[in-house]
């Protein structure tokens, strides 16, 4: 019966539409700060292995991410346009070389979804 | 201060999944940054300058007429190699503007302490039942296990080098004491300076 109880009082919770995340600030699921951008799974994994990298050049993601070169191009482009990551065009000998580094705003962005995402399993723990 | 509501409800079966989804991401993501796998928390300069205070250490150790000395030489060793290591994972974290405490680096925080806190116990009474030979070959098995355990959410380069001191503390349990100071200059020295210049150059400092 308590557990019934306290499952009542959570459905209260949840249904004010607030979750409490861990920075205090009220973040649902379909919140204004929620970064659909990198949400979109081959740019999460973009976005992830340039945090760990200093750069990363297209042939690294398109192995890495298990993608192929058109899917690579789309999502790195949409990042692109955010300024989310760079991307550097060079010549090594007679081949093109492309390398994509992430900018302080995607890295930020990158923390903004963590947060998010761990915001997201508190609340929901919390109320259980 | 604005806060957004949602345009439906959650309802209590959508509850858990958003939960299950988030783990899910947060998962992809760590497993993503681990296969890039180009960087690791560990700090390889960090190594090298502990592997040089421990060849210092070994060197300052063997020449101890007492066992009492030798001890207190390998503690007081003991006591700066944390220091060393936590001020170049602190300057390598923040030169990667990386969190240092991210989930990986808990994890590998959590792993590596209690084998350390049970190296620590095991030498307050092996030290009071005078068991000094056996002390050399207990360090290198119990380092060797917590960086084994440590370096599993870590690059592979990491977890090797533990398991090559588990192999030296295998070695300096079961040979004469006499060899016990080479070892543990070959191991707490040349293995954090031979694993620590890659780690530095392949994984980010």
């Amino acid at each position: 019966m308590a557990k019934q109880g306290a499952v009542r009082q959570d459905r209260g919770n949840v249904d004010s539409g607030k979750l409490r995340p861990v920075r205090g600030r009220a973040i649902g699921p379909d919140t204004a700060e929620f970064d659909r951008l990198i949400h979109e799974r081959v740019r999460l994994g973009i976005v992830s292995a340039l945090a760990v990298n200093e750069k990363l050049t297209f042939n690294d993601l398109k192995k890495l991410l298990k993608i192929t070169d058109g899917n690579l191009s789309v999502h790195a482009r949409k990042l692109e346009d955010a300024r989310y990551v760079a991307c550097t065009k060079s010549f090594e000998g007679r081949v093109p070389r492309t390398e994509y580094r992430l900018t302080a705003e995607g890295r930020r962005a990158l923390e903004r979804y963590l947060d998010h995402m761990e915001a997201l399993i508190h609340a929901t723990r919390d109320h259980k | 201060m604005a806060s957004v509501r949602p345009i439906r409800k959650i309802d209590a079966a959508e509850e858990p999944s958003l939960h299950i989804r988030a783990m899910d991401n947060l998962a992809f993501i760590r497993d993503t940054m681990e296969r890039a796998g180009a960087f690791t928390a560990v700090s390889g300069w960090g190594m090298v300058i502990v592997g040089v205070a421990a060849l210092t250490a070994a060197t300052i150790a063997a020449r101890q007429p007492t066992e009492v000395g030798w001890l207190n030489t390998w503690l007081a060793a003991a006591f700066l190699a944390p220091v060393i290591m936590i001020a170049a994972i602190v300057r390598k974290a923040r030169a990667a503007r990386l969190p240092l405490m991210s989930g990986a680096g808990r994890k590998f925080l959590l792993s590596f302490s209690p084998p350390m806190i049970v190296g620590a116990l095991l030498t307050i009474q092996l030290y009071k039942l005078g068991m000094y030979d056996v002390l050399p070959g207990l360090w290198l098995l119990i380092y060797g296990t917590a960086v084994v355990a440590g370096g599993a959410f870590s690059v592979r380069v990491v977890p090797v080098m533990g398991f090559c001191f588990m192999v030296a503390g295998a070695i300096a349990l079961f040979t004469p004491a006499a060899t016990n100071d080479l070892l543990m200059a070959a191991a707490f020295g040349g293995l954090h300076i031979l694993f620590g210049i890659p780690i530095a150059r392949r994984h980010g400092g």
